[in-house]
C-alpha cells in the first residue's frame, strides 16, 4: 500500500465516522449533546495540528546545530594538506 | 602494515565538477582517516570534463599516492550525479561503497564512524545526518534552516521514511544493495538521494545513521536555487504517491 493510499484510507474512515454523527442514523444523548462541537472539531484538530507544525518546526530551527569548530577545523586542515601536498611535490593551479 | 581482519574494501566514490581547489584537499583527508583506521580502501574519481583543470589535478594525485589507491574514471562532459554514481561503481572492486561530495562539505572523519557502525549492526546502508545529536551545518542562515528543517518535516510526515536526512548524499551502502536501489530509482539530479533513502526503507533494507556536520563549501560555486524546491515538491509527491 502506497503512502498516499494509506493517507485516503484513514481519512475517509475519519470523515465517515464524523458525518455519520449528523445523519440521524445512530440516537446517542452525547451526540446532540455535542452536536456543535462534532461539527467544528476537524477544524479545531487542523488548526492544532498546524500550531504543532510551526512549532516544531521553529525550534528545530532554533536548535540547529551551528557547526562552528567544523568550519574551522576545515580550514586548519586545508592549511595543513597545502603543505602536506607540496611537500610531496603537488603542483597547485595558480589562478 | 596490519590488515583488518575482516576482507571489507571500501571503494569511494568522488563525483567531481570543477573541484580543483578541493579535489586534492578532500583526497589529502581521506587518505589520512583511512590509513590511520588500517581500512583497506580506493577512491574512484568521476569528474565530468571540468573546464578547471580538475582531472589534471587528479592525475597528479594519482602520481603522488599510486593507482590501486586513486582511480580515475572520468567522462568527457556533464552528465549528472545520478550517472555518475553508476559510472563509478562499474569499476569499483570493494564489497562496500561510500558516497560523498568532493566539496569538503563531508568532512572524511565521519567515514570511520559509519563503517564502525556498518560493522557492529551489519547495516545495509549508513547514512550521515544533520538534523540528529550532533549533527548540524555550518554557514546556514536563518531562511535556508527554516527551509531545511521545514521541508524534512513535512517528508517525515507524509513518508515516514526510517531516516532522518533524506536530501544528504554522505552514504555507506553494501555494494549489491546501492546496485539494486539505483536500478529502482527513477529521479535525477538532487532529489535522486532522498528516493534511494525511501526506497531502501520499501525494499526493507536496514538504515543506520551517524550524526554529520556540514560544512557549506569554501571554494568553487554554490548551484543551489529556487528549481531545487520545486524539484523537491515533485519528487515528494511522486515518492508519496508510489511508495
Ligand atoms: N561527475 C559529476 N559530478 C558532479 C556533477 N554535479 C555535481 N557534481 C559533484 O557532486 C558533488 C555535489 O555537488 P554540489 O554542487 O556540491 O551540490 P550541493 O552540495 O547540492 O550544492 P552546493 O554545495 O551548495 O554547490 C560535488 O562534489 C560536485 O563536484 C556532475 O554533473 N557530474
Ligand atoms: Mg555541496
Amino acid at each position: 500500500m502506497t503512502k498516499l493510499m494509506e493517507w485516503l484510507s484513514v481519512l475517509s474512515v475519519l470523515i465517515s465516522v464524523w458525518i455519520s454523527c449528523f445523519t440521524n442514523r445512530y440516537k446517542f444523548e452525547i451526540l446532540d449533546q455535542y452536536k456543535e462541537f462534532i461539527l467544528y472539531l476537524p477544524f479545531i484538530l487542523i488548526a492544532l495540528f498546524g500550531l504543532y507544525a510551526v512549532a516544531v518546526v521553529l525550534y528545530r530551527v532554533f536548535t540547529f546545530n551551528n557547526c562552528v569548530e567544523a568550519a574551522a577545523e576545515v580550514q586548519k586542515q586545508i592549511i595543513e594538506a597545502k603543505e602536506d601536498l607540496a611537500k610531496k611535490g603537488f603542483v597547485f593551479k595558480t589562478s | 602494515m596490519v590488515k583488518s581482519t575482516k576482507n571489507n574494501k571500501y571503494s569511494i566514490l568522488l563525483p567531481t565538477y570543477n573541484e580543483v581547489e578541493n579535489l586534492p584537499i578532500i583526497i589529502w583527508m581521506i587518505v589520512k582517516y583511512m590509513d590511520q583506521s588500517n581500512y583497506n580502501y580506493e577512491i574512484i574519481i568521476i569528474d565530468d570534463g571540468s573546464p578547471d583543470g580538475t582531472l589534471d589535478a587528479a592525475k597528479q594525485l594519482q602520481s603522488i599516492y599510486g593507482d590501486s589507491k586513486i582511480i580515475l574514471k572520468p567522462r568527457e562532459k556533464k552528465l549528472g550525479l545520478g550517472t555518475a554514481y553508476i559510472h563509478g561503481m562499474k569499476h569499483a572492486t570493494g564489497n562496500f561503497i561510500l558516497i560523498m561530495d568532493a566539496d569538503l562539505s563531508h568532512h572524511p572523519k565521519f567515514i570511520p564512524e559509519f563503517i564502525k557502525l556498518q560493522e557492529a549492526n551489519n547495516y545495509d546502508v549508513v547514512s550521515g545526518t544533520r538534523y540528529l545529536g550532533n549533527g548540524g551545518v555550518s554557514g546556514w542562515d536563518f531562511k535556508r534552516k527554516l527551509i531545511s528543517r521545514g521541508a524534512n518535516f513535512l517528508t517525515q510526515l507524509l513518508l515516514r521514511p526510517g531516516a532522518s536526512d533524506l536530501t544528504g548524499s554522505f552514504r555507506l551502502y553494501k555494494k549489491d544493495v546501492l546496485q539494486k536501489l539505483i536500478e529502482s530509482c527513477v529521479s535525477k539530479g538532487y532529489v535522486f538521494q532522498m528516493e534511494m533513502i525511501v526506497r531502501a526503507r520499501q525494499m526493507k533494507y536496514t538504515i543506520g545513521e551517524v550524526p554529520i556536520t556540514f560544512v557549506d563549501r569554501v571554494y568553487g560555486e554554490s548551484k543551489l536555487g529556487g528549481s531545487e524546491i520545486v524539484q523537491f515538491s515533485l519528487a515528494l509527491l511522486h515518492l508519496f504517491a508510489t511508495t
